[in-house]
């Protein structure tokens, strides 16, 4: 009965992964549907995952690749959902397939296309702190392997020559004519896991970013962390690339404020300690403070982690939000000011660099998804529970499930769990259709 | 199941370019032209990427042309590709552990990109070594086992419940197994539930209606599992009804949903010397049965056993929300009522609980912080009235207050029984003594075991929505053996040479899947003979066992030790 049934998964992250695997493994076809070129989400930009300190595109890229060979499953990178009707059992949805120039069927993702290129851009994997061509895979355990031209900046798209992609490519897989293609699936339950995305610090100007050049987002921290990034995980001041000898992470910035974000983001306190204990493998001499609020340790092995970071790395961290971050214009060092509450004083303190841990905050195309699925948002504009306890993952339409970050902020673990409770959900719909 | 003709082993070895990646450093040809000089090597060839469709039909045509029964791909990693090549052997014809890779990328041309000349005679050494193997290679079989389409659920508390619901609605039995004479576990207790403030007796009726009238849930009141044997796809299940009357069932998958008790703070901050000093879970019966009367003043002191230097170290993530909304609720009944909550850092994480905070600061709660050095301290009473003392460290000095209740937040523990029940499923359980699960970060509702899922508040403190998430999880994760009906299990598993075995039960107790036991054989001698026995179903392959056999009885399959002899052998001989 189950194999004739399939589901429409939104969103190639962690959660989204997680609810394909476990539906397909019980017989259904899965149609998972990614925006952007590779599967992967948020979790594959991270260096380390908390608490167990693993690599994480380790131990995600199995489940990429899974995802992938899975004969139940349909991969449908570089996609979008653009018009979903019906209802439970019988939803037809219009997904748009973005032109790659590249046939995906041919492209056996070898790079030599990559290196031939003669444009360079940031690479937004690497969060814009290194560079990539105008037709690349964009990261290395990139799922499918082949490659994307990027029409904004390809020479052929913007200039009207080069072509030298198609001329080095010897599997004939660049196609400059590829037309976007629309293509029409039903399927019987649809599970919504697009994620969220970060606040923009650039809203809390006192802490400089986008002024300072060594005051980076969490993220971008991450992959100046990473073996694969684009520093090869040398830890350096974008400044001037010396090794930082005093780090000071800066928690809940745009969370908790009833000014931008009210919520708590769930996952910063952790990474940022995990993020600190990094620090202390790659450079233990450097000096690291995390200022914090509460040390949100709710979940499990959380406070044995931050004891960890305190009393075996000697990570310090203070219970003050510093009030601002002002640079040193010749050494662009940073000076950050807070109010030490149990001295009933205000402090100062110099540190090399600053990173910023941002609110995990609604994607800005929420509305437009929610819009085609016909779902309620919440008061914030994450995706809305049918009941926060007793159907977290169900909304209001039946047969529409949600899960991971664009529910609300989580870490992976709660993402995952919530990714099978979906797939549970969808499997018990289609069942009771019967 | 091996085979024991003789056969005359010819082996294909296939050398990939992958574009310039490999070929860019190491001299392809050569290492092909080297390749056919090696024993028992009956064809090589260059292929451009071994793992397009058209290379992989090369090595098919070359399989069939020249006859060949073992294959060496000498290309990328094991990790990604492996069963790509192996799929290619079983479509022609062969089995597919008779296949051997040699990673010439990433352990060769990636990290040796500098050094051309030596990355090719690397190269050389490491197909010589997947040859050396590859004329080893034995095929395998993996054995395909059935799967009884039911589960047992231990636990008829709400995640108990939902995902004993979940999966009857697909249409599988469940076994639901409670201890007490009635379902609902923890929520029996409570009053109402943060965030949405629905009342829990309601909800839990719904539920337990929902469930009792499920013709595919058998619901097993006041019982104990008392014996699981078997495994996934088929365990075993003996229960006890009653203390008296046994019963047995087969199911195919099993669901640990057995809860947490809350810590009794005997001894802690005048807690059981004062009836006026009480857990918060009293607070709630007390606000339940509508009992409370109007006070003064009520003072909560959360971390109460939880968050220690030592012991309980963890955080019990559901007390400080349970104090907001008690809070709330106690000002609701009585606006007059002063309430202070002493706090170490307020969990008021995630979308809903921030809110809840600034409501009960709005609404005149005191919150006082304070640090694990210097806490609360209860230290006088008189006429009922309690002196509680805290050094607040926002103010920066020491407050007394004068409280007619003080509330305790005290934590979830595991409950007393988890440890038998963890060592007769042999599942483990984490240093907070809570049951562990597969991996924290993408295995949250597994066990190790397979076949064996967790969930509630059995694996760590969690709120009501938190445990019903992850019980539909559970649902999800069981309900694939189910759903596939059959299951195929790991053909790379230990072997126990019964003749070497002297039963000294190393392996069993290094297991961490419980793939092997000591049993006794030859029951008729007089001293019984132990020898260890796998249980292929449960094996993980991971070859720990073997490594504890102080004699050498265990051998892995596809794993020889003459396997890898023979690639060390040809490693540092060069033949």
């Amino acid at each position: 009965m189950s194999e004739k049934h399939s589901v429409l998964v939104i969103g190639g992250g962690i959660a989204g992964i997680q609810a394909s695997l476990d539906l397909s493994n019980q017989g259904f076809l899965v149609y998972l549907v990614e925006r952007s070129p590779s599967i992967g989400g948020r979790m594959a930009q991270l260096d380390k995952t908390f608490p167990t300190m693993d690599c994480s595109i380790c131990i995600l890229a199995p489940k990429m690749i899974e995802c992938f060979r899975h004969p139940n499953i349909k991969l449908l990178t570089y996609s979008e959902v653009k018009e979903v009707k019906g209802s439970v059992g019988n939803f037809r949805v219009k997904i748009l397939k973005k032109p790659r120039f590249v046939d995906e069927n041919r492209c056996t993702g070898c790079g030599i296309c990559s290196d031939k290129c003669p444009i360079e851009v940031p690479n937004e994997f690497d969060m814009n702190l290194g560079m990539r061509k105008a037709i690349y895979v964009p990261f290395p355990q990139a799922v499918p392997r082949v490659v994307t031209i990027d029409r904004d900046n390809c020479l052929f798209f913007t200039k009207g020559v080069c072509k030298i992609c198609q001329r080095f490519c010897q599997a004939g897989a660049v196609d400059f004519d590829q037309e976007p293609r629309e293509a029409i699936l039903s399927a019987s339950a649809i599970i919504v896991a697009i994620g969220s995305k970060l606040f923009d610090v650039r809203k809390r100007s006192e802490y400089g970013y986008g002024r300072y050049k060594n005051v980076l987002l969490s993220l971008e921290f991450e992959r100046l962390l990473s073996a694969s990034g684009p520093t090869g995980g040398r830890l350096a001041r974008l400044s001037n690339g010396r090794i930082p000898k005093r780090i000071a992470f800066i928690q809940c910035v745009g969370s908790r404020s009833s000014k931008d974000v009210p919520f708590c983001s769930s996952a910063c306190c952790m990474y940022a300690t995990k993020e600190a204990m990094l620090i202390k493998e790659h450079e233990p001499e450097c000096e690291v403070y995390v200022f914090y609020n509460d040390l949100k340790v709710f979940g499990k092995g959380f406070q044995d982690f931050i004891a960890r970071a305190r009393d075996y790395w000697g990570v310090k961290y203070v219970g003050a939000l510093p009030g601002k971050v002002v640079e040193d214009p010749e050494t662009r060092d940073l000076i950050i000011w807070y109010e030490d509450v149990r001295e009933n004083a205000m402090k100062r303190t110099k540190v090399d660099m600053v990173v910023l841990c941002p609110a995990l905050v609604p994607r800005e195309d929420n509305k437009e998804i929610a819009g085609i699925l016909g779902l309620e948002l919440d008061e914030y504009g994450f995706f809305k529970s049918k009941d926060l306890l007793f159907a977290p993952v169900d909304t209001n339409v039946p047969g529409i499930f949600i899960c991971g970050c664009c529910q609300g902020p989580k870490d992976i673990s709660e993402s995952v769990a919530q990714a099978s409770a979906a797939a549970a959900r969808a499997a018990e719909v289609i069942a009771l259709l019967a | 199941m091996e085979r024991r003709e003789e056969e005359v082993i010819r082996i294909g070895v296939f050398v990939c370019h992958c574009g310039i990646n490999i070929s860019g450093v190491v001299n392809v040809p050569e290492v092909v032209k080297y390749a056919m000089t090696l024993p028992n090597v009956a064809y090589a060839e260059e292929i451009l990427y071994a793992c397009s469709s058209d290379g992989l039909n090369k090595i098919k045509e070359a399989m069939k042309k020249y006859n060949l029964n073992r294959v060496v791909v000498a290309s990328c990693t094991p990790r990604t590709h492996e069963p790509l090549f192996r799929a290619t052997c079983e479509e022609a014809g062969l089995n597919k552990y008779v296949f051997e890779m040699a990673n010439i990328r990433e352990h060769c041309s990636w990290v040796h990109s500098r050094e051309p000349e030596r990355a090719t005679e690397k190269a050389k050494d490491l197909v010589r070594m997947a040859v050396a193997k590859a004329r080893l290679l034995k095929s395998q079989e993996e054995p395909e086992i059935e799967v009884t389409p039911s589960a047992l659920i231990i636990g008829g508390g709400i995640s108990g419940m939902t995902a004993a619901l979940c999966l009857a609605n697909r249409g599988f039995k469940v076994h639901l197994v409670e201890k007490e004479p009635e379902l609902g576990g923890m929520l029996r207790h409570l009053h109402k539930l943060y965030p949405t403030m629905v009342d829990a007796s309601e909800k839990l009726k719904e539920t337990i209606e929902a469930v009792k009238s499920n013709r595919n849930i058998e619901t097993w009141m006041l019982t104990v599992v008392k014996q699981v044997r078997g495994f996934i796809g088929n365990f075993d299940v003996s229960v006890q009804r009653g203390g008296r009357e046994t019963a047995n069932f087969r199911v195919g998958t099993i669901i640990v949903a057995t809860g947490a008790d809350v810590f009794e703070p005997v001894g802690m901050y005048g807690y059981g010397k004062y009836d006026n000093v009480i857990t918060q879970l009293k607070l709630e019966r007390l606000l339940k049965e509508g009992k409370l009367e109007k006070l003064e003043r009520v003072i909560m002191i959360q971390c109460v056993g939880a968050r220690e230097e030592k012991g309980r170290t963890y955080c019990s993530r559901i007390c400080c929300m349970t104090s907001l909304k008690n809070a709330l609720l106690i000002k609701g009944l009585y606006p007059e009522t002063d309430i202070y909550i002493l706090f170490r850092d307020l969990q008021t994480y995630g979308k809903e609980y921030e809110e809840w905070y600034r409501m009960a600061r709005d609404m005149g709660i005191n919150f006082v912080k304070y640090t694990l050095e210097k806490p609360p301290e209860v230290i006088a009473e008189h006429n009922g009235k309690l002196t509680v003392s805290v050094y607040d460290i926002l103010l920066g000095e020491e407050i007394k207050v004068e409280s007619d209740l003080v509330i305790l937040s005290t934590p979830l523990i595991q409950r007393e029984d988890a440890k038998e029940l963890s060592q007769m499923l042999k599942v483990p359980l984490g240093s907070d003594a809570f049951f562990l699960e597969a991996h924290a970060k993408l295995r949250p509702i597994d066990f190790a075991t397979d076949g064996i899922y967790v969930c509630g508040t059995a694996h760590g403190p969690k709120d009501v929505g938190e445990s019903v998430s992850q019980a539909l999880g559970a649902a999800s994760r069981a309900a694939i053996p189910m759903a596939i009906k059959r299951l195929r299990t790991e053909a790379i598993t230990a072997t126990v040479n019964e003749e070497l075995c002297k039963g000294c039960s190393r392996c069993e107790e290094v297991c961490e899947y419980g793939a092997i036991r000591v049993e006794e054989v030859r029951p008729f001698v007089k001293v019984p003979t132990l020898v260890a026995k796998v249980i292929e179903a449960q094996c993980k392959g991971c070859g720990t066992c073997a490594v504890a056999c102080p004699i050498g009885a265990i051998t892995m399959r596809h794993f020889a030790d003459e396997q890898i002899s023979a690639m060390i052998m040809a490693a540092i001989r060069g033949d």
